[in-house]
């Protein structure tokens, strides 16, 4: 199963909720405002690390440079992934669940 | 304003939304540089999410991002318009792993205490 977020984890708790209620072994894909939850040095880089541990995470790069960041400020063990990685985990995947 | 015996109001624009994810940041923006044209005493505030608005570094191009407009170089063009008064939440920028270098305009960070009483000095208050 896959799990997109695309709400910043400051503003809304999506990733909160959907760190809480995904399984072990499922993806979760940041995207829009959700990357800056998989950037280093933040308050939920804990969070994220902890999660790390039984999900696979992925951040969309286009949205982390579009936000002034860089690859290098991901969460080391988060995958970054380009749109053609995006559709490649829909389509690997049985279902989504978008965390809106 | 010279007909109008020449006014000012403090005007506040309050920021609390991330650049690219919503349209509020840079309508913000929009309206701060439609209110320029006015001649007020104008502040600045970015609180929470907002603070993200002034990160160096923004890439957006067709080629190499999801090809938006990159509008954060504007903050740096609004001193030409005598909108100088730029504030920053410490708690917002430190809870994001951000300081004052990482951002690309000169900015006056303020403590709970000093952002509340910003505020409360203002006629107007703008919240995006």
């Amino acid at each position: 199963m896959l799990h997109t977020v695309n709400k910043s984890p400051f503003e809304k708790n999506s990733l909160e909720s959907c760190l809480r209620l995904s399984k072990e072994g499922c993806a979760v894909l940041l995207f829009e405002d959700a990357v800056y939850g998989a950037l280093k040095g933040t308050q939920l880089e804990a969070t994220v690390v902890e999660a790390l541990k039984s999900k696979k995470m992925y951040v969309l790069l286009p949205d982390i440079e579009a936000r002034g960041m860089r690859a290098e400020d991901v969460i080391s063990g988060v995958q970054t992934v380009d749109y053609a990685g995006f559709v490649d985990l829909v389509a690997e995947k049985a279902t989504v669940q978008a965390w809106l | 304003m010279d007909g109008e015996g020449g006014v000012i109001k403090k005007f506040l624009y309050v920021n609390r939304k991330a650049p690219y994810g919503t349209i509020y940041a840079l309508e913000s923006l929009e309206v701060v540089l439609i209110g320029a044209a006015f001649e007020q005493d104008v502040s600045l505030v970015f609180i929470d999410d907002g603070v993200y608005q002034l990160k160096k570094g923004q890439q957006t191009t067709v080629d190499s991002g999801i090809g938006v407009k990159d509008f954060s170089k504007t903050y740096r063009a609004l001193e030409g318009y005598d909108v100088e008064k730029l504030y920053v939440d410490k708690k917002s920028m430190e809870m994001r792993g951000l300081s004052t270098s990482d951002l690309n305009v000169d900015v006056e960070v303020l403590d709970d205490a000093q952002m509340a009483d910003l505020m409360a000095q203002q006629d107007i208050i703008l919240s995006f």
